[in-house]
């Protein structure tokens, strides 16, 4: 049966694999749970901060989106390929007219679409303090176009994972080891000999984050963010393709 | 030809899984893939369906190449893998529109080989229940639909009855014989029976080598290499002969027979094996000696060599 390729820039199997993971995820309700903890968490620190400390502020939320994603990000990503290679479905798909790369991709736009999808709720606060106050809307459009970048590098660390067992458990505490040490690094630059503190800093995520997320769209930060998140579908796929080795 | 292996070689690690083995499948044949556990089975299927590369040697499925020209033999290959993996999250429909869309059928197309694959496979009362759900027959019903959804030329069948019960390994085998008419199947197997009862032609392979190809009935003669009959001579009440000594060696002197075995005896009924020269028919003349002698013949059958023995002596392991 003749069903050739129309063009080189064809997405249509990274679109099909990517439905097929978002039905999965909320089929299996893990996207109603992921969903759910995250705004609990997030309107918790939200409101606290609006009524205990009375600034109507969206700083708290940005300031606590990254550590939960620290989280919630491999708890998403674990099973993407973890799953396949354990029920051997992998073998199966590996084996339909499908690239490699189209598989990595596919997966990844699932998870981070799902992850952007549960930042829309959030827009509530974003509305209840532009209600109440006068707001900074460069610094939210940044700090969302940061959240969206961040969550992309995680999806792609997370994802990077989940190539490396067939043990979700596993994959999830790789991810989480990976994201957090890239989250931590310019928390810790007072015990970095001085030359390193400039180039620990940049590496570190939270600080390019917060650049962007103040309103500053730097093409340094961008760029770092772009390249982290190539780097890590790169690697997703050559340890996909490692089968082959 | 639909497949053409040539050489094929496939090391893991330093252990070597196939040894550079070769054949040919033909369009529209029904191979049976033959060999003990750990023979090479799998290893060749997964090379021939692209899932890793060989070691050295080439494949060509349909004319094209498994490792330069991969998403074309895909696009022509169904495959169901060994152990069937399946997801079990998703309904049936919903797993074979997936598999669909993975091979670029559009709706309409889609919509039309879903429902023929419902039919033929017998999906339709379970068509919305989750795969995780089904029996072990249905799902490998669901597995043989998946490698049909997109009509391929190329089928290739990894242990299809594995795990199934006598009437579901029935079921399959006869929907593999009926899919079979029109495409070109490998199906691998440890079981004699499903060979016999399903394909045209058998490759036995031991060790990462073959050790047989051809037809069944070529096999069976290729390794017969004797007629062997058996035989119940039963003597009269009387008779103080000695099986031994005294009918043995008439049988013996009969013309064109090799060898004489005595089988044992119940009360004065004697067993015994004939052999003759392959090709060399002597059971009239063992008629007429036993009339002859005034004994008289109970039974008298000649023995072809099963699959069954043609497999045994092809595998056993040397000691």
């Amino acid at each position: 049966m003749e069903t050739a390729r129309t063009s080189f820039l064809d997405f249509s199997n990274v679109w099909t694999i990517c439905q097929k993971e978002l039905r999965s995820y909320f089929n299996s309700a893990v996207a109603y749970v992921v969903m759910v903890v995250f705004l609990v968490i997030v309107g918790w620190v939200y409101t606290s901060s609006l009524f205990l400390l009375n600034v109507a502020s969206l700083r708290v939320f940005f300031e606590w989106v990254p550590s939960i994603f620290l989280f919630v990000v491999p708890a998403l990503t674990m099973r993407l390929m973890a799953e396949e290679k354990k029920a051997g479905t992998i073998e199966l798909l590996t084996t339909k007219p499908v690239e490699d790369w189209e598989i990595v991709l596919g997966k990844f736009l699932a998870a981070w679409l799902l992850l952007v999808i549960a930042l829309i709720p959030t827009l509530i606060y974003y509305i209840t303090v532009a209600l109440l106050g006068s707001v900074d809307h460069g610094a939210v459009i940044g700090g969302y176009l940061g959240l969206i970048l961040m969550a992309a590098v995680y999806v792609g660390i997370g994802l990077f994972a989940s190539t490396l067992t067939d043990n979700q458990i596993v994959a999830f505490i790789i991810g989480f080891l990976i994201m957090a040490l890239l989250y931590w690094f310019d928390k810790i630059l007072i015990f970095v000999p001085g030359f390193l503190t400039s180039i620990v800093e940049f590496l570190g995520i939270d600080y390019h984050f917060s650049s962007i997320a103040r309103g500053v769209i730097d093409t340094r930060d961008i760029i770092y963010f772009l390249s982290l998140l190539g780097f890590s579908l790169y690697l997703s796929v050559v340890m996909l393709e490692r089968r082959k080795w | 030809m639909a497949i053409a292996v040539r050489n094929l070689t496939k090391y893991y690690g330093s252990e070597k899984a196939i040894n550079s083995i070769s054949f040919d499948v033909k369009s529209g044949e029904i191979l049976g893939f033959l060999g003990p556990n750990g023979a090479g089975k799998t290893t060749t299927m997964k090379i021939i369906t692209c899932y890793m590369p060989p070691t050295s040697g080439s494949v060509e499925v349909e004319g094209f190449n498994i490792e330069t020209q991969s998403l074309e033999v895909r696009k022509r290959i169904g495959y169901l893998p060994e152990l069937n993996p399946l997801y079990f999250d998703m309904t049936v429909t919903e797993y074979l529109e997936y598999i669909g869309r993975l091979h670029r059928l559009d709706s309409a197309m889609l919509r039309s080989r879903m429902k023929e694959m419902m039919e033929t496979c017998g999906l339709g009362s379970v068509r919305y229940k989750d795969i995780g759900e089904l029996s072990k027959g249905f799902r490998q019903r669901v597995g043989l639909a998946q490698a049909m959804i997109h009509d391929p030329e190329v089928l290739i069948l990894d242990e299809p009855t594995s795990g199934l019960d006598p009437n579901q390994i029935i079921e399959i085998r006869n929907l593999i014989r009926q899919l079979g008419r029109a495409k070109t199947v490998v199906l691998s197997t440890h079981i004699l029976s499903e060979v016999q009862a399903t394909c045209d032609r058998v490759i036995i392979i031991n060790e990462g080598v073959i050790v047989a190809d051809g037809t069944l009935e070529q096999l069976q003669h290729q390794f017969q290499g004797a007629e062997s009959i058996s035989l119940e001579i039963k003597l009269p009440e009387s008779s103080q002969l000695n099986p031994l000594t005294d009918i043995t060696p008439k049988l013996q002197a009969i013309p064109l027979v090799e060898g004489v075995e005595y089988n044992g005896a119940e009360k004065n009924i004697h067993r015994f094996i004939v052999r003759s020269g392959m090709g060399n028919d002597v059971r009239e003349s063992i008629f007429k000696c036993v009339v002859q002698e005034g004994w008289t013949l109970l039974e008298m059958s000649r023995r072809i060599t099963s699959l069954e023995e043609v497999f045994h002596k092809l595998t056993k392991q040397e000691q």
